[in-house]
């Protein structure tokens, strides 16, 4: 701590070059912070998913339906305890920009499946008995300013009424909350029997199956047998826990985390020439400098400390104010994309990682200039002046 | 009878230049007594600088015996020489090698910063070696806010600072007018009378030489004594 004020005015000696550095470690880890957090959203589905629920979706893929008829052979399936189902509706709120995910379902059964979410009962009994009636998450309530009897016309985009509009209206019953932080409230679910009475085309379908294990069941014999039971049938299934079903869903995007780690690779990589030859100079800049700490009694290990501190100084300053921008623009970023891409979120384990980097990063800039610093001889120093 | 504060004997220093052997001290003899000062001359490349690095442990002889406070530099690890500079010798250069970027307190505190001396007492020693050297009123400035002598003071404050006994000067005025200059030798007079301070000086300057105790003469790295007027 004692060497603190020496290592920050060496840091500071040629303030623009230091500024310009800094600024680029900034970037760098608000890139990073802004990028975490999107990779965060998409892979929050897979973190929140029980381990006793299974989902099954049609063996082609995820937009393919299957038919409402499985719900009985499935739900008679050994081992399992309950079945729900629900479909991807895909509809926005007055403009396109608003979008979110509503999912068709059936009232009671899907709040039996998903116990973390939380609705008071009454307004789970007026949703289940009203054929139009729709309950949406706190986050979604908030965003769009909804509250409890209002009316809520949806535009589709793929489900047209069978009288060949796009408007579906919907009486909001109930605003549900997510007991589980990381989990997502920005939906909306209505009443299956209005979809399936309503719709113009896809009768008799749903898009996917929910089920719960009964306790001690083994979840891959489960879904080994269901999709057995369906073999060879028209509709094929591929059942899997949740947090496969939800990892595979993200992926539909493309694979966000290596999309992600690469950008990231990029960046750093370029922050470490950029930061590795700012140390590089200033070590250049003052050999003889370094000489007279040696010759004042500074041992070589002390200059190696002196000149990485310098580099981890440098990365810090700048990876914390990056990182601190990139909170308050992730803020921004969760109400503002709630509802199109829930879960934006820079995590603990994110800023972690990044103080990892910038140590890590730190080192890897400033170690060559450190060493060269160590190996210094005074004597030929001195001697160059 | 005076103790003897440096003793060197049968010193040779050799570098080597690609191929060329360069023989920069060759067998050299001398005792430094405490309360010492010593002027050494002697052309370039003479091999006074070279003696100078050798008393200070900046350096290591090729051959021979460096004994100074009773330490034997020759055969001393680098780590335990840093820790034996930054407690028995204090350093002058003739650019005085102050770091920019640190006030005059600063530079003269960093012997300090290898003790274990709070922040409290480090600032209070290096107030009192700027006094030492009346600079008391300019330990907030940087070293591009003082003149040359005035730099060369504060060089002088950060060598006495952790209070050694020997201080090595290397052309400490080369860099000064002849006013100045005077100044500083009789600081450094100052210190080696009232302060007990054992002073080994390299200089191109005979008049500089004069204010010192005694004179060597340096020539193809061998000694040669001439008294001082």
């Amino acid at each position: 701590m004692k060497y603190l004020g020496l290592i920050w005015r060496n840091a500071w000696r040629k303030k623009i070059r230091t500024s310009l550095t800094i600024l680029s470690v900034l970037v760098a880890f608000l890139l990073f912070a802004l990028l975490s957090a999107i990779g965060y959203a998409f892979k929050s589905g897979a973190d929140v998913a029980a381990a006793e629920r299974l989902v099954v979706i049609n063996r082609i893929s995820l937009i393919n339906p299957l038919p409402i008829s499985y719900q009985s052979r499935i739900a008679s399936t050994p081992g399992v305890e309950s079945v729900t189902h629900a479909s991807w509706f895909g509809g926005y709120y007055q403009e396109p920009r608003n979008q979110f995910a509503q999912f068709p379902t059936v009232a009671g059964d899907y709040f039996a499946m998903y116990p973390e979410l939380n609705i008071p009962e009454e307004q789970l009994e007026a949703f289940a008995k009203n054929r139009t009636g729709a309950v949406v998450g706190h986050e979604l309530a908030t965003q769009f300013g909804w509250k409890v009897g209002d009316r809520i016309p949806i535009q589709a985009t793929i489900w047209t009424k069978a009288d060949g509009g796009r408007t579906w209206e919907f009486d909001l019953e109930g605003i549900f909350r997510n007991e589980d932080p990381r989990g997502s409230t920005a939906f909306m679910l209505f009443n299956y029997d209005y979809f399936e009475e309503a719709r113009a085309f896809g009768k008799g379908t749903v898009g996917w199956y929910i089920l719960r294990v009964e306790p001690g069941a083994n979840p891959v014999e489960i879904a080994n047998a269901i999709d057995e039971q369906f073999a060879n049938s028209p509709s094929e299934t591929d059942t899997s826990t949740e947090a496969a079903f939800a990892a595979s869903f993200a992926k539909q995007f493309g694979n966000i985390a290596l999309i992600v780690t690469m950008i990231l690779g990029a960046v750093f990589f370029t922050l470490l020439l950029v930061s590795g030859n700012t140390m590089s100079q200033s070590v250049r800049e003052r050999i003889s400098e370094l000489a007279v700490l040696k010759t004042l009694g500074f041992s070589d290990r002390s200059v190696l400390g002196i000149v990485l501190s310098e580099s981890i100084l440098i990365m810090f300053i700048g990876g914390i104010l990056g990182l601190g921008i990139g909170w308050l623009l992730v803020q921004g970023m969760a109400q503002q994309m709630g509802a199109f891409l829930p879960g934006v979120y820079l995590s603990p384990l994110s800023m972690l990682v990044a103080l990892s980097i910038m140590i890590g990063a730190g080192v890897l800039a400033g170690v060559f200039p450190a060493v060269k610093a160590m190996r210094l001889s005074i004597v030929d120093a001195l001697a160059r002046g | 009878m005076t103790d003897t504060l440096a003793s060197l004997k049968g010193v040779s220093r050799v570098y080597h230049k690609g191929k060329e052997r360069v023989d920069v001290l060759h067998e050299l003899n001398l005792d430094i007594p405490e309360g010492e000062f010593l002027a050494l001359m002697g052309p370039s490349g003479s091999g006074k600088t070279t003696l100078l690095n050798l008393l200070g442990g900046l350096d290591k002889a090729t051959a021979g015996s460096v004994m100074v406070g009773g330490a034997e530099l020759t055969t001393m690890s680098n780590r335990k020489l840093s820790d034996w500079r930054a407690h028995n010798v204090g350093f002058i250069f003739q650019f005085y090698n102050l770091l920019p970027v640190l006030t005059a307190r600063k530079n003269v505190e960093l012997p300090l910063l290898l003790t274990n001396l709070g922040s409290g007492e480090r600032r209070k020693r290096a107030e009192l070696a700027l006094d030492i050297v009346g600079l008391a009123d300019r330990a907030s400035h940087y070293p591009r806010e003082l003149s040359g002598g005035q730099e060369q003071r504060v060089a002088i404050a950060r060598a006495i600072v952790s209070d050694p006994k020997l201080l090595l000067c290397d052309e400490p005025t080369g860099d000064l007018d002849r006013a100045t200059a005077d100044e500083i030798l009789r600081l450094l007079q100052k210190l080696n009378s009232d302060h007990g301070k054992t002073i080994v000086m390299v200089t191109h300057d005979a008049q500089a030489a004069e204010y010192a105790k005694r004179l060597l003469h340096v020539d193809k790295g061998k000694l040669e004594a001439r008294a001082t007027a």
